[in-house]
Formats: C-alpha cells, sequence, structure tokens
C-alpha cells in the first residue's frame, strides 16, 4: 500500500517543488531525480504486487492487478527516461531563445503533474475517478503542447483540447451510464463505480446499457487514444509541442487511453456475452490501421511523420485487444510496451536531430549519421525497430497479432499487411534520406542525453529475442483478465 | 345537440362579432399606454367601421367580380372560425365541426382569397403584398398544425371542444410540452395577425408592410369588412390561445349559470390577452422581412420540439 | 399538523419534467444565439435549471448528497463560471461580438434530428431506470448532443468554451436524471477539471488573440498537411 502511495505521492510533491523553486540550473535535476524516485517506487510495488497478489488500498479507491501494474511500471520507466533525455535537450532550447524561463518552470512542473495524473489514471479503482484523471492529464499536456506560444502550438493545442474536450465528455456519459446499469444491480451495496465490484458483478449488468455505454466510452477515450476518425489532434500536438512531451504522449497517454478502454471492455464482455465490444474494437483499429498508414508518404515534418505512426500502432493494438483470446491480447500488451519503449526513443533521437537541422522539415535534415553517429544510428535503429524488422521486440507482437489475425480472422490479415507495407515503404525512405547524405545539420552545442535512446532500444531488442519467464507470467495473467 | 347548445352557439357568435373590434381598441389602448401616448377612444374600431360602412364604395376599373367577393368570403371565414372556438362552452352545436385541421384550413381559405384580391386589380404594391402574405401563411400554417397535432397527442383527439375538455378535466398537471407549444402558438399569431415583430398593423410605411398592401385598393363598406375580419382573426386566435392553453373555466354544459361565469372568465383572459399581446409589441422592434422565416423557423421548430416533449415525457403516464 | 410544503412524487416529477424541458429550449436558444454575451447569460440560465433541477430531486426523493452537488452546481455554473466568462468578454472586448456565419434554420433542423436520436438512444435507459425523472435522460443527452452541435458550428473561440461547458451541464443533468447523481468525490473531480479547465482556457483566449489578432478560430489554419 505504501509503495502506491509513493508512486502516486512523489510526482505531485515534485510537481509543487519544481513550480515553487523555478527556474534554476538544478530544476532540471530535480525533475530527473523525482521520476527516478518515482520509477525506484514503481520498481517496488511490482516486487510487491509479484509476490503477493492484486493489492486493494485506500478503501478501495485504489488497486493494482497484473494489468495495471506493467502499465504502472512501463510509465514509471518512460517517465524517468524522458527527463534524462529532457534535461540537455530543454537547455539547447533555453539557449535558442525558444523557451524563457517561466516557460522552463511550467514545463517542468506539468511534466510531473502528467506524470501523477496518468499514474492515477492507471491504478484508480473508481471509473469516475478514471475519468477525471484523464480529463486532468489532457490539461496538463495542453500547456505543455502550447509551451512555445507559437501561432502553430497554440493551434495544436487549441484543437487537442476541443476534440478531447469533446471526446472525454462522451466518455464520461458512457461513464454515467455504467453507473446506472451498476445501480440497477448493487441495490443495497456501495461502491457501484468500483471497477473490481463491477468485475465481480459484470454478468449481471443490463447488456443493452453496457453496449451504449462501450460506444460512448470507445468514441470518448478513442479520442484520446487517436482511433480514426477522431485523430485529428494527434499529429498537431506532436509535431508542435517540445519533444519530450511528444515522446510521453505518444509513449504513455496514449497506452493509457487505451487501457480504460480495455477496462470497459471487460465489463461489457462479461456483461454481453457476445463479441460485440471486440467487434467494435476491430472495426475502429482496422480503420486506424490503414488510414494514417497512407498519410504517412505524405508527411513533411518529421515529428508529424511518427505521429502518425503512433495512431497505427493504436490502431494495431486496439485490433489486437478486439481480436481478444490469450495470444492477441498478450500480443497487444507486449505491443504496448514495445511501441511506448520504441516510439520514445524515436522521438528523443528526433528531437536532437531537428536541434541539429534547427527545424523539423524531413528534405533539411540531412546527413545525421555523418554528424553524429549515435543520433543518426538511434534514429536508423528505433525506426527499423518500429517498422516491425526481425530482431526487435516490435516485431515479435505484430507476429503474433497477425498469426492470431490469419487463424481467425483471414480477411483482416491482406489490409493489415498491405498497410503495414506502405507504412514500411514511406517511412524508410524518409528516415534513410535523413541519416545519410550529405550533412546540413550542425553539430549541438552541449552533450546529448543519448543513453535513453539506447536503453530502450536495447530492451526492445531483448523483448524481441527472450520474454523473461515472469514478464511474460505476468502479460499471461493480465491477458487472461482481458479475455 | 339541445336547446342551450344551440343558444350557447348563438350567443358565442354574437360575442365574437361585437368583442372583436373591441379587443383591437383594447390592445391599442393599452400599447398607447405603454408608449406614454395619449389613447384613442375604447370604441375607436367601431367608430371607423361604422364612418367606413357609410362611405361610397371606389373599384378599380379592371377589379373582377373576385374582388367584390373577397371581403365577404374573409368575412364569413373568420365569423365562423371565432364561432367555433370553444371559448363559451365545449358544447356548442358546431362543436362537430371544430376540427383543428378544418380551423388552419378555414384560415388559409381567408388567406387564399385575400391573397388574391390583392393581386386582382394588378397593382405592384398589391402583389408584393400578397407574396409576402403567402410566404408567411407557407412558414406559419406547419408551426400551427404541429401546434395542434401536440394537443391532439394528449387528447387523443383534433376535435377542438374535446381537446379542451381533456384539458379542463385534469388536474394540475404540468405539460412541458404545452408550455412550448404555447410559445410556438404565440409566435404564429404574431406573425398571423400582421403584429410587431413581423408585420406593423398601423403603419403604411411601403417596404415593410404586408397586410395593409394587399388591402390599399379597398374602400367603403369591403374594407369595413375586411378590417373587420381582421379583428375577428385577432379575437379567435386569442380565444384558441385561452383555449388551448389557459382552458380552466370553460364549461362542459351550456347551462345560463356556467355561460355566465365562462363569459366573466373569457372577458378577464381576453382583457389580459391583449395586455399582453401589447406588451410584445411594444418591447419588440419590427424585424426586416427576410428575418421572418427565421422566427416562423423557430416557431416551427419549438412547435416540433413540443410533439417530441410530449412523446418523451408525458406518454408513459 | 404543520402547514409543511408538501412536495408529493407526482408533482415533483412534474416539475422535473418542466426543468427538462426547459433545460432543452435553452439547449436552442444557445445553439441559436448569436451574441456572446446572450449566450452568457444562456448558459448561466441553464445552470440555475440544473441547481432547481437537482433540488427539487434532492427533495422529493430525500436523497441528501444531492443538496451538495446542487450547491456545487451554483457556485460553480451560475456563479463563478458566468462571472469569469463576463470578465474575459470585458477584457477581450469581444462583449458585443456576433457570431455572423451561422445558418440558424439548418442548424436547427440538425438540431432537431439530434433530439430524435438522442430520445431514441436513451429509450432502453429509460425504460429500466426506477428513479422519478427517468424519461428526462433522453432530454440529458439531447442537450448534450446539442452543445456539440453548437461547438462545431462556432467559429469563435468564447461560443465553443461555452458549447463545452454546457455539455457538462448536460451531463450532469444525465447523472442526477440517471441515477441521482454520481458519488461526492467525482463529482467534486469534475467540478475541478472544469474550473481549471477554465482557467486555462481563459489564458489561452489572450495567447490566441495576440498570435492571431482575433478570436476567430477560423484564422487557425497554419497547419497544414504536406
Amino acid at each position: 500500500m505504501s509503495e502506491l502511495v509513493l508512486v502516486l505521492a512523489i510526482p505531485l510533491i515534485t510537481s509543487a517543488t519544481l513550480a515553487l523553486v523555478g527556474h534554476r540550473r538544478y530544476a532540471a535535476s530535480i525533475n530527473i531525480a523525482g521520476s527516478l524516485l518515482t520509477l525506484l517506487a514503481a520498481a517496488l510495488l511490482t516486487v510487491h504486487v509479484i509476490s503477493d497478489g492484486p493489492l486493494n488500498v485506500l478503501d478501495e479507491q485504489f488497486f493494482v492487478d497484473p494489468l495495471n501494474v506493467f502499465l504502472i511500471a512501463l510509465t514509471a520507466l518512460v517517465g524517468f527516461t524522458t527527463s534524462v533525455f529532457s534535461r540537455p535537450y530543454m537547455r539547447i532550447e533555453h539557449d535558442h531563445g525558444k523557451l524563457s524561463s517561466g516557460r522552463l518552470r511550467l514545463y517542468h512542473s506539468m511534466f510531473q503533474m502528467f506524470m501523477c495524473t496518468m499514474l492515477v489514471a492507471l491504478s484508480t479503482n473508481n471509473i469516475g475517478i478514471l475519468w477525471v484523471a484523464m480529463e486532468a492529464a489532457t490539461l496538463a499536456t495542453v500547456l505543455l503542447v502550447a509551451l512555445y506560444r507559437t501561432p502553430e502550438s497554440l493551434e495544436a493545442a487549441w484543437k487537442y483540447f476541443i476534440l478531447c474536450g469533446v471526446g472525454i465528455a462522451q466518455a464520461l456519459f458512457g461513464t454515467i451510464l455504467i453507473y446506472f446499469a451498476a445501480e440497477q444491480v448493487f441495490v443495497h451495496e456501495e461502491g457501484a463505480m468500483l471497477w473490481t465490484h463491477l468485475y465481480a458483478y459484470r454478468t449481471e449488468l443490463e447488456p443493452t446499457i453496457l453496449s451504449l455505454a462501450f460506444v460512448f466510452m470507445i468514441v470518448g477515450y478513442g479520442t484520446k487514444t487517436g482511433l480514426v476518425p477522431l485523430h485529428n489532434w494527434l499529429p498537431d500536438a506532436h509535431a508542435e509541442g517540445p519533444t519530450p512531451v511528444s515522446a510521453v504522449l505518444s509513449g504513455l497517454l496514449l497506452n493509457v487511453a487505451l487501457y480504460a478502454i480495455i477496462r470497459c471492455k471487460v465489463l461489457v464482455d462479461g456483461a454481453l456475452n457476445t463479441h460485440f465490444a471486440g467487434n467494435l474494437m476491430m472495426g475502429f483499429g482496422l480503420l486506424t490501421v490503414v488510414v494514417p498508414s497512407f498519410y504517412l508518404s505524405r508527411q513533411k515534418d518529421v515529428k508529424r511523420l511518427f505521429g502518425f505512426s503512433s495512431i497505427e500502432h493504436m490502431g494495431l493494438i486496439t485490433f489486437a485487444f478486439g481480436m481478444g483470446g490469450g495470444v492477441a491480447s498478450f500480443a497487444g500488451l507486449l505491443h504496448m510496451t514495445v511501441h511506448s519503449l520504441t516510439k520514445s526513443a524515436i522521438f528523443f533521437a528526433v528531437g536532437h536531430a531537428a536541434q541539429m537541422a534547427g527545424t523539423q522539415v524531413i528534405d533539411e535534415i540531412k546527413g545525421l549519421i555523418r554528424r553524429s553517429p549515435t543520433i543518426g544510428w538511434g534514429l536508423m535503429l528505433g525506426t527499423l525497430a518500429i517498422l516491425g524488422m526481425p530482431p526487435f521486440g516490435v516485431f515479435t507482437s505484430e507476429f503474433m497479432i497477425l498469426t492470431t489475425a490469419i487463424k481467425h480472422y483471414p480477411w483482416a490479415t491482406p489490409i493489415l499487411l498491405i498497410a503495414l507495407g506502405v507504412a514500411f515503404a514511406s517511412m524508410f525512405g524518409k528516415v534513410q534520406n535523413m541519416a545519410f547524405g550529405e550533412p546540413t545539420v550542425k553539430p549541438l552545442a552541449h552533450n546529448p542525453a543519448l543513453l535513453p535512446v539506447f536503453v530502450h532500444l536495447g530492451l526492445v531488442l531483448i523483448l524481441g529475442l527472450w520474454i523473461p519467464p515472469y514478464l511474460s507470467e505476468w502479460f499471461r495473467q493480465a491477458a487472461r483478465m482481458v479475455g | 345537440m339541445n336547446f342551450y347548445a344551440l343558444i350557447a352557439q348563438l350567443i358565442e357568435l354574437v360575442a365574437a362579432l361585437l368583442l372583436a373590434p373591441l379587443l383591437v381598441g383594447w390592445v391599442n389602448q393599452c400599447r398607447a399606454w405603454l408608449q406614454n401616448r395619449t389613447a384613442p377612444p375604447l370604441l375607436q374600431t367601431y367608430f371607423t367601421l361604422h364612418k367606413l360602412f357609410h362611405k361610397e364604395v371606389l373599384l378599380a376599373h379592371n377589379a373582377s367580380p373576385l374582388f367584390r367577393a373577397a371581403p365577404y368570403a374573409i368575412f364569413a371565414c373568420m365569423a365562423l372560425a371565432s364561432a367555433i372556438v370553444p371559448t363559451l362552452s365545449t358544447n356548442l352545436v358546431l362543436a362537430p365541426a371544430a376540427d383543428a385541421i378544418a380551423f388552419v384550413g378555414l384560415f388559409a381559405l381567408a388567406r387564399v382569397f385575400i391573397a388574391l384580391a390583392g393581386m386582382d386589380v394588378g397593382t405592384s404594391f398589391g402583389s408584393l403584398g400578397s407574396r409576402r402574405e403567402m410566404l408567411i401563411g407557407f412558414l406559419a400554417e406547419p408551426a400551427l398544425l404541429m401546434v395542434f397535432f401536440t394537443t391532439s397527442l394528449i387528447s387523443h383527439s383534433t376535435s377542438l371542444s374535446s381537446i379542451v375538455q381533456t384539458l379542463t378535466r385534469t388536474d394540475l398537471i404540468i405539460y412541458p410540452s404545452l408550455a412550448f407549444a404555447g410559445t410556438a402558438f404565440t409566435m404564429v399569431s404574431l406573425a398571423e395577425n400582421a403584429r410587431v415583430p413581423v408585420d406593423n398593423p398601423t403603419t403604411h410605411l411601403e417596404l415593410t408592410m404586408i397586410h395593409e398592401a394587399m388591402i390599399l385598393e379597398y374602400s367603403g363598406r369591403h374594407l369595413a369588412l375586411i378590417e373587420w375580419a381582421a379583428s375577428l382573426k385577432l379575437f379567435a386566435y386569442s380565444c384558441l390561445g385561452i383555449a388551448l392553453f389557459v382552458p380552466f373555466g370553460i364549461p362542459a354544459t351550456a347551462q345560463p349559470a356556467d355561460l355566465m361565469l365562462a363569459a366573466f372568465y373569457m372577458l378577464i383572459k381576453l382583457a389580459i390577452g391583449g395586455f399582453v399581446l401589447a406588451l410584445i409589441e411594444t418591447l419588440s422592434a419590427k424585424m426586416r422581412i427576410f428575418r421572418a422565416p427565421e422566427f416562423l423557423g423557430t416557431a416551427f421548430l419549438l412547435a416540433v420540439l413540443a410533439m417530441l416533449v410530449h412523446l418523451l415525457l408525458e406518454t408513459g403516464r | 399538523m404543520t402547514p409543511a410544503i408538501i412536495l408529493s412524487d407526482a408533482l415533483g416529477g412534474q416539475l422535473i419534467n418542466l426543468c427538462a424541458a426547459i433545460m432543452l429550449l435553452l439547449g436552442f436558444a444557445m445553439l441559436a444565439q448569436r451574441r456572446i454575451l446572450s449566450l452568457i447569460n444562456l448558459f448561466m440560465l441553464q445552470g440555475a435549471v440544473l441547481f432547481t433541477s437537482t433540488v427539487i430531486v434532492a427533495y422529493t426523493t430525500h436523497q441528501s448528497h444531492l443538496y451538495w452537488s446542487a450547491g456545487l452546481t451554483l457556485t460553480l455554473k451560475v456563479i463563478a463560471l458566468p462571472y469569469i466568462l463576463h470578465r474575459l468578454i470585458r477584457k477581450l472586448s469581444v462583449k458585443w461580438d456576433v457570431e455572423t456565419i451561422l445558418n440558424i434554420p439548418t442548424t436547427m433542423l440538425v438540431g432537431i434530428a439530434l433530439v430524435v436520436v438522442a430520445f431514441n438512444v436513451a429509450q432502453p435507459i429509460s425504460q429500466l431506470s426506477g428513479t422519478i425523472m427517468r424519461a428526462t435522460i433522453g432530454i440529458a443527452l439531447a442537450c448534450v448532443l446539442l452543445s456539440f452541435l453548437m461547438m462545431i458550428t462556432r467559429s469563435k473561440a468564447v461560443p465553443q468554451v461555452i458549447a463545452f461547458l454546457a455539455m457538462e451541464n448536460g451531463l450532469f443533468f444525465a447523472a442526477t436524471s440517471a441515477t441521482y447523481g454520481m458519488p461526492m468525490v467525482v463529482e467534486l473531480g469534475i467540478a475541478l477539471d472544469v474550473m481549471v479547465g477554465m482557467v486555462i482556457f481563459g489564458v489561452f483566449f489572450f495567447q490566441i488573440r495576440q498570435q492571431f489578432d482575433s478570436l476567430d478560430i477560423r484564422h487557425m489554419e497554419r497547419i497544414k498537411e504536406e
């Protein structure tokens, strides 16, 4: 229990501290220290849950089970590496005069606040609090996306705010509907909003209301996940916000939104006993895989390019969970993990690349490897990994998703393959041009922190070659729960 | 059908014919008070009618028989309309004829006559007025029908008598749908009776007038009949509004005592209604003719909403 | 016996239905309102109706926690937010701004269609609900959808935000009508989010105007594909 309190309290305290101390030289270090402590607490929590089983704490308002504990650990890890990456990155931005000291204070404080809201969203047992935390995460990221205060960033932030505001309102309606359905069953019992209780009584919930609620939920949280056709905010927000924010948006926030959908799906499946929720998710997922893959080739901005790639992968994960069953859910969880690691690594590399070139336009970034081999190869390897090249973990999960699709939904396989092929063709060419060729980029003023890039890619590589037994057991338990 | 019903019917017809100009006078007087003007006498409309009836009729050379027949037809339509609204009692001789849809038809018939008469002589103002009148009618009628549908749905009948009966019989039940329908009805009435937000009954400014433009060519007793018919129309609409939305006090029988009481209630309600009309006219500004579709569209919307709200909120009872 | 005001279930239900109808009417009024100032007043009115209906539900069903919810609505939706909005539009000097490109009849027709959809969607829910105001769920959903439509049709930033807030009103109304409100902690959280969101919006207005010289969202078209 104390570990969970720590996991939630540390980011909050760090956020307040950073807001108070303002921008000092050591603010970035406090940020890293806070993230490190969160990571340690999350590790302790994980150990605790592995040894003692699911937790249910604070008057049942919070709980940790195999499904969310791995996401909490992942969030804490990526949060930590991002904070490490952001120290030199933000320093360079500050030196270039893109950000004032006041903005940096806002950035650091909001970064930790954002981590806090995501961790609350992941660990809460109350579907109402889940909504509140998601909305708070939106508000924190809106401030982060608009950090540069340029017209473009304001436009992106406004779009993000409005679209996600609308979406999340639908999710609130869905939440109300679930609560309503629960009220019918829980006549003499408290806790009709607690997920564990809902899970226990899931077969008794009214099917019509639950299916209606799920439609609202998938539209609502789907907006935040970036499901097509509700994805419009995502590329803009990724392109216009600071790169560390793009990394956590892609790597973490999308996962959290998807997590909310999955939690809801479990309830709906229990109540309906049909594949309704799965079918809906498969439909959205397939659309979300196909549409952005055709947008990829048209992108001129490198961060937009990878934003679209994130949409595509979210579609793939949604599709995997939609198919359901042990293997597909396992693959979905694995893909969530490797995608978040790989995509944040790519954004780290891209951020520095853009700083070296002084632009985010793909055509004007050339010869990265010649100028800085680490950044160049980091970007190249990351791209290969995200495109599903064999030794990396993304290949494993995509392979599992595709084989399951061949087995149960053969009609979907060619569509997925074509989309992945198109994505490969359009992304690989662009990144190749950025990595090789005559350099147009200048070296950086400060040493970039590229350790996170290679740590992430190393983890993805390991996951591709060998999944540790405790991890796979963990995934298996979670997959069983998701169904 | 019995004797009392016949008497009640006759009383109602006579009352309508006599009271209608008085109502117009009353509205004008209220308006004058509200606008800090010296009010014309309450009976001014009677004087005007009297004067017009004694004047010579001047006809344009190219006026057709239709032009001469139209005032009588319009007057007849309006007199019938005012007579069949169940204001004094729901037990009237003509009650079977008082169907909500027939009622709308009666107004439409009068509208056709007045529009044709407006175009008959061939002056530009006449046809301009007719065109505008038809535009407004085209927009107002669906809204009016929707209002009637809502009230009919509540009482499961399109007969005005049974609608009024149902509404008076139920104890205090709040019908949200009736609030919507009432607002819609008020808006339609304003448009149909050429009152201020849509038309100004007192102006002769060429560009804005609708009703006045059509009757510019009339004189003498023809004009008197049309003016009287216009006041009857206002009276009919007022009575209809009272019958549908504040129906308490309308008895189901036609006993003399009941009739007396009903007449008393009706006079009070009409007086209040007239004052409210004057208030609306004072408070709102005349809108441009092109905004009229928006105004009536809103009325239609409200009427549709009334129906939807009724279907959702009130059917489960 | 003391002459206490006895609000029977039937009468309470009717009053709530009346409130629901007024909510819907206000939803349409906001949809058709071009002037920002009137829009804020309508929003305030909607909050007041929401407050009234919550109090009536609380009184008739003896759900004491609903009084808190009502109080929250009163302070936030009727007092605080309209006050902030009034201040904002005064400071931004957009008090008399008028939304010019708004096709009211078409918007209204779409609105009616949305109401029909909402009523149909809510049908199965209403049948299951045991609360005295079950019929109003459809209206609450209609309010949400109407605000949604308003958000799409507006091209200015402030009306968009008001639409967003009105959507929240509809959702609160849905919660009250379907389940007698949500647990207090959730309602407080939502209120906090709305409040913080409003403050951020306020900051944004100034930023946007500074960058675009206007609060018209149509000027925001810098980010383009390709």
